[in-house]
């Protein structure tokens, strides 16, 4: 379905570390203050694909917002590399659950936003090409946003993020919004890309099974205010079956740690 | 028996069903135009009008072209088409001109000078056709102008109050103080406060487009979703990216609603300036006919503001269309 690179084994890691010390954070909400993220500490290494999982509205969000630069966290630090994050910067580009494309701009200038806006488009046309062959759209590049489906849409959304060559890619529920079958897909094309590409991957999800499908990690948060309540490692090669009777036990685990053990 | 079966249409007959429609609806079409023609000859005319006979030969040749269209449109399938879809209109415009010929210039049925006859106002075009052409020009000047300058100050103050805090406060309250005051109450004020008529001719439809611009393009701009700027920032776009490639662009449908109501009331603004201020457009030419009792020249004149405003109109919203390709279902003009 789509003309992505056969996954090879990974290769050399460009990814960035991630250091994320004593982190706490809050909203004020008409006078009174939600404390949404509490002392979270959280240390990733060059390369993983790390799965957040939680409560729904517990502030897992709020912490990807926090490492993408869109807003300072009140209190804690977070470090890429080791350099405090400040700001945003396309080394670290977020995918979200809805694809957000511009819809007065085709899928190729949507992908061609971020080297236009660093200024490095003219060199850089040929990425573009590519990037939009690498999520299969290549025949929809002159198309406007409103002409593709919901799946397309989000391809063009991880194009747009992948172009930039990101260190990290910070994924907030990207296949959220969905359907299954496509959902399924695109979760196997997020590992080849993962693993052919060497980013750093952080990922919000509400599905257990996606999380352990795709990540080598799994931190799973507590309510609100967010603390983490668990780190584990997902000890399994790469490509995974999703009939693993591994993957089974490491869900019934994991929903027992979400508080959901009695459906089990 | 056989005469019966003589009557059934056909299998030909229902195929070519199409074609005998067109030339059916042409013909009546060019025999009604004709009728005007003869009308307008076979009387004696009541008043003192020049273009009768001019008037009579035009609509009769553009009856005869109705009916040869109409008799060679499987030939012509476009003109065809085109005859078939105009071709109750046709009708209603020739028989209108036959009532108005007949009502007007022949039996008097309606009163003089008021309802002048087709002739009567096409002799305005003939021997007037200079001076309209200048009150013509010179309202165009004034609405080009006017318009242009208010739609630019109102879509610059509408970014600036959208995008800037700061600016709101202090641009606000003056919008909303001053902005729904209908800029002709400001007639007396301002004819004496520009050095020229026109200057304030020029500042009081820059007023009227202005504020519906304005206050549309601020709507426009603050309600543009939120995540848009995220995933920009996040791409490397930096501040006056995100007014230019981002606000911009998602406010334009907006800025397009507020640029329509803004032409209607520069169109108000721009008559009422004539008709007061300024001694030049035809808005002026419509006060000043009318002052010599000359119907015919209003008819005119009005014709002429009427392709103004609407030609005004269809270009905006050609424009808009090309500019706002990527929307979905745009309404049609």
């Amino acid at each position: 379905m789509v003309a992505l690179e056969q996954p090879r084994e990974p290769i050399a890691s460009t990814g960035a570390s991630l250091d994320i010390d004593n982190v706490s954070h809050a909203f004020d909400l008409d006078g009174s203050l939600l404390r949404v993220l509490d002392s979270v500490s959280l240390k990733v290494e060059p390369g993983e694909f790390v799965a957040l999982l939680g409560p729904s509205g517990c502030g897992k969000s709020t912490l990807l917002r926090l490492i993408a630069g869109l807003e300072p966290p009140r209190s804690g630090a977070l470090r890429e590399n080791g350099e405090p994050i400040t700001g945003p910067h396309p080394s670290r580009v977020v995918v979200f659950q809805d694809p957000t494309l511009f819809p007065w701009r085709t899928v190729w200038n949507n992908v061609a936003l971020g080297p236009e806006a660093q200024g490095s488009l003219k060199r850089q046309r040929e990425r573009v090409d590519a990037t939009i062959g690498l999520v299969g759209l290549t025949q929809f590049a002159k198309a406007y946003p409103h002409q593709l489906s919901g799946g397309m849409a989000q391809r063009v959304a991880l194009a747009r993020a992948l172009v930039n060559d990101p260190a990290v890619m910070i994924l907030d529920e990207p296949l959220g919004k969905l359907d299954s079958l496509t959902r399924l897909t695109m979760q196997s094309e997020l590992v080849s890309l993962w693993r052919s590409k060497g980013f750093t991957a952080i990922l919000v999800t509400h599905d257990v099974e996606e999380a352990l499908f795709l990540s080598t990690r799994v931190v799973v948060f507590s309510e609100r205010p967010a603390r983490v309540k668990a780190d584990f490692k997902v000890d399994l090669p790469y490509p995974r079956h999703r009939g693993d009777p591994r993957l089974a036990e490491l869900r019934r685990e994991s929903l027992a740690l979400l508080g959901l053990a009695a459906s089990w | 028996m056989t005469h019966v079966t003589a009557l059934q249409p056909g299998r030909t007959g229902v195929l070519a069903g199409q074609g005998w429609a067109e030339t059916l609806t042409g013909v009546v079409a060019g025999l009604s135009w004709l009728l005007a023609a003869i009308a307008a000859v076979a009387f004696e005319d009541i008043g003192d009008w020049l273009e009768t006979e001019n008037y009579a030969i035009a609509v009769g040749v553009i009856g005869v072209a109705i009916v040869a269209v109409a008799l060679a449109n499987r030939w012509l399938p476009r003109a065809g088409a085109w005859v078939l879809r105009a071709g109750p209109w046709l009708i209603a415009l020739g028989l209108f001109q036959v009532v108005w010929q007949l009502a007007a210039a022949k039996f008097g049925w309606v009163p003089q000078p008021f309802f002048p006859p087709a002739q009567g106002i096409i002799e305005v075009y003939t021997f007037e056709y200079d001076e309209l052409a200048t009150h013509f020009l010179a309202s165009f000047r004034l609405l080009v102008v006017g318009f242009t300058i208010g739609a630019a100050v109102g879509f610059v103050i509408g970014v600036s109050i959208g995008w800037s805090t700061k600016a709101g406060y202090w641009v606000h309250p003056v919008l909303r103080f001053i902005g729904p005051l209908p800029a002709t109450s400001l007639l007396p004020i301002v004819f004496f406060a520009f050095p020229t008529s026109w200057s304030a001719s020029i500042f009081l439809i820059a007023l009227a487009a202005g504020f519906p611009v304005a206050v549309l393009t601020w709507s426009g701009v603050a309600n543009v979703n939120t995540a848009y700027y995220d995933v920009a920032r996040t791409l490397g776009v930096r501040p006056l990216g995100l007014i230019f490639k981002v606000a911009i662009p998602a406010a334009l449908p907006n800025v397009f609603v507020g640029l329509f109501m803004a032409l209607g009331a520069a169109f108000t603004a721009l008559t009422v300036a004539e008709l007061v201020g300024v001694k030049a457009g035809v808005g002026f030419y419509i006060q000043w006919s009318q002052g010599w009792a000359s119907y015919a020249n209003v008819y005119a004149a009005l014709i002429l503001l009427a392709l103004l405003c609407s030609g005004s109109i269809t270009l905006l919203f050609r424009t808009r269309d090309r500019l706002l390709s990527w929307q979905k279902g745009l309404v049609k003009w």
